[in-house]
């Protein structure tokens, strides 16, 4: 079957089996391989994407059922035709929000999502927002300031404008 | 290895019934539950999956006869939005909040939560609290099972291999009063060692009592001798002792990976005195 997707503002066409899950569309049919698989069974968030805007486990969704979806990736992030870091990826950096960085893609999506819906940045509405991601390394704390970093300066660049 | 069996995705139930009675398909609603089946080491593999995320008609949540009605194929995340069931069935709410995280919620469904009929299926215990009735649908129509005979073994259901679930109705009764309870190991992203569900009037005895308990046994089951305890008592401590008493004499928890036999029963009792007390 051949299944139609919008992958970060791109259209792409893929002619596999319609239970190939969407992590392996994305690595290994269309090369984008910055989504990662940790366990493969949705406990751990590492293969997080956006479809239509919505944090999903790519490693559960079968790709029948994104035919005609937006789906958003890490490799989607970057600004400036990808040649500069987005705010929210610059902010994981500043505060040391990445160490071995297997969690790091699926973290920055479902901040993303997070960021999007534009809810008050606390501790509680932030961890509640990665609490289907998880991280053997950094204790969370760096995320939490890194989300909370990026989330108001948004904030402040939305009131500036 | 990860299995990828043929997959036919209708575009109607019509369309859905005609595949299932040309040959066995296993459905597929949010994958939650079958894409972790799907690795090939829990056992066989369907031959051929039923998708149905595109049955539209069989999302959705309406009041309608006097009943709350929940769509199969209405995920987690919608009924945690819905200001009709925040209304109607709080204790719904509150068991699909507590279904893994916001990733999981907005894919799994309450019809797969239901279908895959684990013992540790988080909404079973509140729609046989709620005296739900499940709505099936296939060649020979649509049929009503109420929640009490739908999970009738281990892991299995009332349905037929040609037939899907179309809805959940829960009766709405005033002056109903329901609540719940999850014990697990974390917050988010943990399966039940027990959970809870429970609905009563009160006038100001016990009226109508339901106690419905995931998890400790190899279905999910109504604590009928708990219920016979309160009901027409007085909401009294002696009334909750009996209750509780007779809770811990019917219950047969097993041991398991998640918890013991011992810890089940103890935590049972206690989280039903609470309950009980926090009513009273
Ligand atoms: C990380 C993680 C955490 C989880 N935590 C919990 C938890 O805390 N509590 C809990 O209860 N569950 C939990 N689950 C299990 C699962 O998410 C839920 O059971 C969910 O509701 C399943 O819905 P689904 O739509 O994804 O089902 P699917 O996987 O699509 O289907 C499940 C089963 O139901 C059948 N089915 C689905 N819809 C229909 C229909 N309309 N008619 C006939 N058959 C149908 C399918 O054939 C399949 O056998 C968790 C899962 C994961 C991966
Ligand atoms: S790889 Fe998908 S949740 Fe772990
Ligand atoms: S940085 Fe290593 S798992 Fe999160």
């Amino acid at each position: 079957m051949t299944y139609r997707l919008v992958v970060n503002g791109e259209p792409a066409e893929v002619g596999v089996p319609g239970m190939r899950r969407l992590l392996d569309v994305l690595r290994e049919d269309l090369g984008l391989t910055g989504t990662k698989e940790g366990c493969g069974e949705g406990e751990c968030g590492a293969c997080t994407v956006l479809v239509d805007g919505e944090v999903v486990v790519s490693c559960l969704v079968p790709v029948c059922q994104v035919d005609g979806s937006v789906v958003r990736t890490v490799e989607g992030l970057a600004v400036a035709g990808g040649s500069a870091l987005a705010p929210l990826q610059a902010a994981f950096l500043e505060a040391g929000g990445a160490q071995c960085g297997i969690c790091t893609p699926g973290m920055l999506m479902a901040a993303d999502a997070f960021l999007a819906a534009g809810a008050e940045p606390t501790d509680d509405a932030i961890r509640g927002a990665i609490a289907g991601n998880l991280c053997r390394c950094t204790g969370y704390t760096k995320i939490v300031d890194a989300i909370r970093l990026a989330a108001e300066r948004r904030q402040a660049g939305a009131g500036a404008a | 290895m990860h299995v990828e069996p043929p997959v036919g995705s209708p575009r109607s139930l019509e369309e859905a019934y005609g595949l299932l009675a040309s040959a066995p398909h296993r459905p597929l609603a949010g994958g939650t539950d079958m894409l972790v089946q799907l690795t090939g080491e829990l056992g066989p593999a369907p031959e051929r999956v039923l998708d149905l995320w595109r049955l539209d008609e069989l999302r959705g949540i309406r009041v309608e006869g006097g009943a709350l009605e929940v769509g199969a194929l209405t995920t987690h995340a919608q009924i945690r939005r819905s200001e009709a069931c925040a209304a109607h069935a709080p204790t719904l709410v509150a068991a699909v909040a507590t279904i893994g995280a916001a990733q999981i919620q907005n894919r799994g469904t309450i019809g797969g939560n239901v279908m895959n009929a684990s013992p540790a299926g988080d909404t079973l215990p509140v729609l046989l609290a709620l005296d739900a009735v499940l709505v099936a649908g296939g060649p020979r129509g649509e049929r009503s099972i109420p929640a009490v005979g739908f999970w009738p073994a281990y892991r299995s259901t009332a349905l037929a291999p040609d037939e899907l679930l179309l809805r959940v109705r829960i009766p709405i009764v005033d002056g109903r009063r329901q609540a719940f309870r999850k014990v697990g190991t974390r917050r988010a992203q943990a399966i039940s060692k027990v959970v809870l569900a429970a609905a009563w009037r009160r006038d100001p005895a016990w009226r109508d009592v339901r106690i419905a308990f995931g998890s400790v046994a190899a279905t999910p089951i109504r604590a009928t001798a708990a219920e016979a305890a309160l009901e027409g008592a007085p909401p009294t401590a002696a009334s909750i002792d009996r209750a509780v008493a007779a809770l811990l004499a019917e219950l047969r928890p097993i041991d398991d990976v998640r918890s013991t036999a011992a810890y089940r029963l103890e935590v049972s009792g206690r989280i039903l005195r609470r309950l009980l007390e926090d009513a009273s």
